[in-house]
């Protein structure tokens, strides 16, 4: 069997950028957590919520040093596999690129060794604001990755010439189309990724009684962060949506289903999209939602797939799938958000386990919805890699094989793997030595370090529990 | 237009300023980490590493300003170097990855300690090695069919790209020590001195094997070398001094100056390669102005790398100076 290369590149860039996407996304929204919380302290003097920061610094530095080797190797990834498409595109995302370096990674790496080793070392007041660059360092970032990604699926401000693109105008360009929504809804993704992680963990030590009053004062920042984040979400992705329904109708046509073009197209809830036939089997849906939700009328006309030639739909099953997974969790992120302010309102939220379980079992679905998200996002576009003007085929490398391609992919499966296991390990640990007695949040960092190795011995239960 | 500035003659020493502030700046870190193996104890790695992990992040944030610069500068390297050194690239970046990870795992293990030793050290040495082995490349020049590569995916492993990576191994190692000597006391800063001499010959070894090897490689550097620019021998001998000066601190027991002389040897080595290339970026055949995107977008990013890059340069000036001074076993970061 002869190894396609287009296809395994396609593998392996939707491998290492999903792989990437998940740390940036917790970083982005923990980044402004700690800031947060940094403020606070410095703000009343309550040491509480230092030792909140601490603890979640640990965390941070994890997930951070994962995010920044993977995203190294997303910065190689378009050269490496698409040449083609990086020298035709470079006028453009190159730049782009070359900003999100000035304006946001150096900013990052700097004010990170600050943030994680300087404490001692700097007035706190320098502290904090190293707190602050990391934070606005990480939505810098968003900015110009996303005006890149969003750009390559709603061009314009170019001209071709020679199969080179030339920008004609940067802020058309720049802000194109897409990239508003885009920017709204992945920032608010951060939010709700982080606000769940914290509400998760924070959960889980009340569950058990441990640190109460930290985990209680953590809980509570984070629920009203995510009664104002979930619901805001919804909002902001129909407006994503519509927006995409004027830019990439072919991309609504496969998350909706819609293959014949049709007024008053139904909002399929389930059904088994089929590309060879160009029809679904066991629908179930709601009469003419769709066309409401994207026209605003019940009788609203929405073009479907056949509208174009087979080899330019997307591949329709992942397309309606991963829209249903990621709107369905941001339904229940909703209903989340809702019964905390309930709970809150009834004086029963550090109180009742149903909700505190439901809570910890959440930590995994942000992470899920993101990848999901991109994998509309992504997905839908195909096959072009810039919308509509170049393809899969015009932008891979013409020197790579298949076989090059598969070893490569191969590589990064088993480093990724290997990396992943060992942080969702130290991870684990990190949260179940829990954080540092509040007492200790003062002493001298150096008090600690040689000794940390031993601190996982000490008996955490015991320990938390005399002190809450 | 002829009296207009040339903005890819700005863009030339932009990206050569910052390949030099990687390899420097990277590279005494990456030193660290091959030195790893080799230290007198596990305090003493912990010195080690303590003495880099707040400033490696933002050292290896050149190589990624390296990349983004040459896809919005010289697109044309970037499409070709990359799928050229394709399986180099991916193993300098699985080193890389190894490494930083094990910066922030290593603390935090207990058990699994070795591992992660084993991680930062092996990370190290093969994405230093595999740099060496992009010098290498780049001095024999790419197989080109119009503006695509055209070669092998093994075209960039030669035994003298081979030789070009043991020699930037040999060389990051050096640095690593000399920075050790500042940044450490006792038994690790011991360590140190002894190691950067041997290191040090190694360089040298290399350095001499790849002058004497590359004008036969290419006739463009015999005849730059052995025609009318005669003074740039100016660069090996300054070489040869820093070479001299650096043995002889290490000797005196000099604590700055062997770090400052092995920066001296890196640039003059440096510049001696470009001279040996320039003008051309893609050997054989494309010089910079070949490679170069549009004016028009090497403009809009000139502005803002000329306005920030000083600002980078500050905070990253502070952050050195907040963490000056000798790191002990009792300076604990995490
Ligand atoms: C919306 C957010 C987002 C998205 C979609 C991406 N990234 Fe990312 N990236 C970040 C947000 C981010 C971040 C929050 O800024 C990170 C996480 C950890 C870090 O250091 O910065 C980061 C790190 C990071 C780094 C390392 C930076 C450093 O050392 O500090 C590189 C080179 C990239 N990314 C490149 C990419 C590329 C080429 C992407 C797309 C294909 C991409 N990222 C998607
Ligand atoms: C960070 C989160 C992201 C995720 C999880 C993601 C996911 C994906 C997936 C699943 C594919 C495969 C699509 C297919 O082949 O059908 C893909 C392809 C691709 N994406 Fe993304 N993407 C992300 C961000 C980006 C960004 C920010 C950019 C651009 C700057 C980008 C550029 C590309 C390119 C060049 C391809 C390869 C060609 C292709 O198959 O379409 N992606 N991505
Ligand atoms: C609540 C209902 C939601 C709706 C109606 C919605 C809508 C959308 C739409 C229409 C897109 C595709 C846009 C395009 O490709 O042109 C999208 C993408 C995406 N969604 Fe959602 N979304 C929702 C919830 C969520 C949640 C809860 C998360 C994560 C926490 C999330 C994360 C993402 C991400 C990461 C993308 C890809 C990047 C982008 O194109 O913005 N979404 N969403």
């Amino acid at each position: 069997m002869e190894l396609d290369p287009i296809l395994l590149s396609r593998i392996q860039f939707a491998f290492v950028v999903s792989f990437h996407a998940i740390f940036p996304v917790f970083t982005i929204g923990l980044a402004s957590f700690i800031a947060f919380l940094e403020f606070r302290a410095w703000k009343t003097g309550d040491t509480l919520y230092t030792q909140i920061s601490k603890f979640w610094i640990k965390i941070f530095a994890v997930v951070f040093g994962m995010g920044v080797v993977s995203g190294l190797v997303m910065s190689f990834q378009f050269g490496t596999n698409w040449s083609a498409f990086s020298y035709a595109t470079a006028n453009f995302l190159g730049p782009v690129l070359s900003y999100e370096v000035l304006t946001a990674f150096f900013l990052e790496a700097a004010f990170l060794g600050v943030l994680l080793f300087g404490r001692d070392r700097v007035p706190q007041g320098v502290h904090l604001f190293s707190a602050l660059m990391v934070a606005l360092g990480t939505f810098i970032s968003s900015f110009w990755i996303l005006v890149a990604n969003s750009w390559m699926q709603t061009p314009v401000g170019f001209e071709l010439q020679d199969g080179v693109f030339h920008v004609t105008s940067w802020i058309t360009a720049i802000f194109n189309p897409s990239f508003w929504p885009r920017f709204f809804h992945m920032g608010l993704a951060s939010l709700l990724t982080a606000g769940f992680v914290v509400a998760g963990v924070s959960a889980w030590y009340l569950l058990r009684q441990r640190d109460v009053v930290m985990n209680r004062k953590a809980l509570g920042t984070t629920m009203w962060v995510l009664l104002f984040a979930a619901p805001a979400q919804l909002v902001v992705g129909d407006i994503h949506g519509l927006n995409t329904f004027e830019h990439q109708p072919t991309k609504v046509a496969a998350m909706e289903g819609v293959w014949e073009t049709e007024r008053g197209a139904p909002l399929l809830l389930f059904a088994i999209p089929d590309s060879a036939n160009e029809t679904n089997h066991f629908e179930i849906g709601i009469p003419k939602m769709a066309s409401f939700i994207l026209t605003h009328e019940m009788d609203g006309e929405v073009p479907g797939l056949l509208e174009v030639p087979a080899e330019e739909r997307p591949p329709v099953g992942i397309t309606f799938w991963s829209f249903r997974v990621m709107v369905a969790i941001g339904m229940v992120m909703i209903l989340f958000a809702l019964a905390g302010a309930w709970l809150r309102f009834r004086r029963r939220m550090y109180a009742s386990p149903l909700f505190l379980k439901g809570l910890a079992w959440m930590i995994p679905a942000p992470f899920l919805a993101v990848v999901a998200g991109w994998f509309v996002t992504e997905t839908g576009r195909a096959p072009w890699l810039v919308y509509g003007v170049m393809n899969h085929a015009e932008g891979i490398t013409p020197a790579l094989t298949g076989g090059m391609a598969l070893f490569t992919l191969i590589g990064y499966v088993a480093v990724y793997a290997a990396v992943f296991t060992g942080g969702v390990y130290y991870l684990v640990r990190i949260v179940r030595q829990g954080p540092e007695p509040a007492d200790a949040v003062h002493a001298p960092a150096h008090a600690k370090r040689p000794l940390s190795a031993a601190d996982t011995f000490v008996d955490d239960a015991a320990v938390s529990g005399a002190r809450s | 237009m002829e009296t207009t500035i040339d903005i890819t003659l700005i863009w030339v020493v932009i990206i050569a300023v910052g390949v030099i502030a990687y390899v420097l700046m990277d590279g005494f870190d990456l030193g660290v980490g091959i030195l790893f193996p080799f230290a007198p104890g596990e305090t003493s790695r912990d010195v080690m590493m303590n003495s880099v992990a707040p400033v490696w992040d933002g050292n290896e944030t050149w190589l990624i300003l390296g990349g983004a610069g040459l896809l919005a500068a010289f697109p044309l390297v970037y499409s070709v170097f990359l799928p050229a050194l394709y399986i180099g690239v991916f193993l300098m970046l699985a080193g890389l990855i190894f490494r930083g990870v094990a910066f922030e795992f290593r603390f935090k293990a207990h058990r699994s300690k070795g591992l992660w030793n084993a991680a930062f050290a092996i990370g190290s040495a093969v994405a230093a090695f595999a740099q060496g082995a992009v010098v290498g490349a780049y001095i024999q020049g790419f197989e080109m069919d119009g503006l695509s590569f055209a070669g092998g995916p093994l075209d960039w492993l030669t035994p003298f790209t081979v030789l070009t990576g043991i020699g930037l191994l040999a060389g990051y190692a050096l640095l690593g020590a000399t920075w050790l000597i500042v940044k450490t006391e006792g038994d690790t800063q011991a360590f140190a001195y002894r190691v950067a001499p041997w290191m040090l010959a190694v360089v040298l070894l290399v350095f001499g094997a790849v002058s004497f090897i590359t004008p036969f490689i290419d006739p463009k550097v015999m005849e730059r070398w052995m025609g009318t620019w005669q003074y740039l021998w100016v660069l090996p001998a300054l070489a040869l001094f820093s070479a001299w000066v650096l043995i002889r601190a290490v000797r005196r027991r000099d604590e700055g100056i062997p770090f400052v002389a092995t920066i001296a040897l890196f640039i003059t080595t440096y510049l001696g390669l470009l001279v040996s290339k320039w003008p051309y970026v893609v050997p054989p055949d494309y010089t910079f102005w070949d490679a170069a995107s549009s004016p028009d977008a090497q403009l809009f990013i000139l502005v803002g790398a000329l306005f920030v890059i000083p600002i980078i340069l500050g905070y990253t000036a502070w952050t050195y100076w907040v963490f000056r001074g000798k790191v002990t076993p009792e300076t604990g970061y995490h």
